[in-house]
């Protein structure tokens, strides 16, 4: 039997030394969940995760934000709707439109909270089901130039876990077909679609491509022996997910795609 | 105390799972009568004195960038209620 890693320990999957001086920030909101898995797979892949609280009004100093997954004030209002106007998001809204282009990525419930901000177009809904739906996702990149997206291939497939209840990804017609035209679907789902969103999107970016926003969970796809390919062999890798930390730490530190 | 209410609804083009849900229940309590149902969100906004213009000019403003998503929900309704 093959020796797994335990959880606790998070090596460095990538193990470049040069990666851990990129700083990734990760919010945390009240009722967010997946802060610390995030924060876990910025280690995985090699660099230095610092943690942000969302009544914060400095952004300090980090390279790039994750905005995690969870049920931030409860889905109250709306999700994210509420999230959307902490002090910290402010700044993040500001990095993030500013010339330094500052990379942001938000998973889940990260991505409703972009798309509040404006920061992405659209909005997402009840799932059309109205079931919560827990799965391994099957996902083609369609966009690999996106700054979460560098270490991937275009229409390389992976397969990494969803969750959510919320996830119906719409936007009027027009909006979604400037999203395709200027290839800013940057994920798809593949062989199934978890909840009805317009056109099979996964996730899209801002017209800059630093900002990426997406239903589906990476940072639960990073580790061998924890992966969707331990439970189901449903295909991909365990760490199909690693690639989005990879992405970024490597464009922060100027390596190569 | 006044309150204002604000309604709010999901705009007639969005397909509104939540309501869908609740028309597929009603038949089964008997109630043949109804053929769809669209759900939306009641808010009572309390002010403690006079609804001034500039109050109620607030409460509109509110309504479009907090308690709605102009990309999912149109403001349907915004009026003064004396308690």
């Amino acid at each position: 039997m093959t020796e797994l890693p335990l959880i606790g320990e998070a090596v460095a999957v990538a193990a470049q030394p040069r990666l851990a001086g990129a700083r990734i920030g990760v919010v945390t909101f009240p009722g967010t969940l997946d802060d610390r898995d995030a924060a876990r797979a910025v280690r995985l892949a090699g660099g230095t995760a610092v943690e942000l609280w969302h009544g914060d009004s400095q952004l300090g100093d980090v390279d790039a934000v994750i905005i995690p997954g969870g049920f931030s004030y409860g889905d109250y209002l709306r999700a994210g709707a509420i999230a959307r106007f902490a002090p910290l998001m402010s700044k993040i809204i500001d990095a993030a439109n500013s010339d330094a282009k500052l990379p942001v990525l938000g998973i889940c419930n990260g991505f409703q909270i972009l798309t509040e901000s404006h920061l992405l177009p659209g909005s997402m809904i009840k799932n059309d089901h109205l079931k919560f739906l827990c799965r391994d996702q099957v996902l083609r990149v369609e966009n690999s130039n996106t700054a979460w997206t560098l270490d991937y291939e275009a229409g390389q497939e992976i397969t990494i876990p969803l969750k959510n209840q919320d996830g119906q990804y719409i936007a009027d017609e027009k909006t979604l077909d400037a999203l395709e035209a200027e290839g800013r679907v940057v994920f798809r789902y593949v062989g199934f679609n978890p909840n009805g969103s317009r056109r099979d999107i996964a996730g899209i970016s801002n017209a800059a491509g630093n900002v990426v926003g997406l239903m589906p969970h990476p940072e639960h796809a990073v580790e061998p022996g924890f992966g969707p390919e331990s439970l189901d062999g449903i295909g991909g890798s365990d760490t199909d997910g690693l690639g989005f930390f990879t992405s970024v730490l490597n464009k922060i530190v100027g390596g190569d795609k | 105390m006044p309150r204002i209410v604000v309604d709010v609804m999901p705009k007639p083009e969005i397909l509104d799972p939540q309501g869908k849900a609740i028309v597929g229940a009603l038949p089964r309590l008997g109630f043949t009568s109804f053929s769809a149902v669209r759900q939306g969100k009641r808010f009572e906004l309390t002010v403690d004195g006079e609804v001034t213009e500039d109050i109620l000019a607030q409460a509109r403003d509110a309504a479009e960038t907090l308690l709605s998503n102009p990309v999912i929900e149109d403001v349907v309704n915004v009026e003064v209620v004396e308690a």
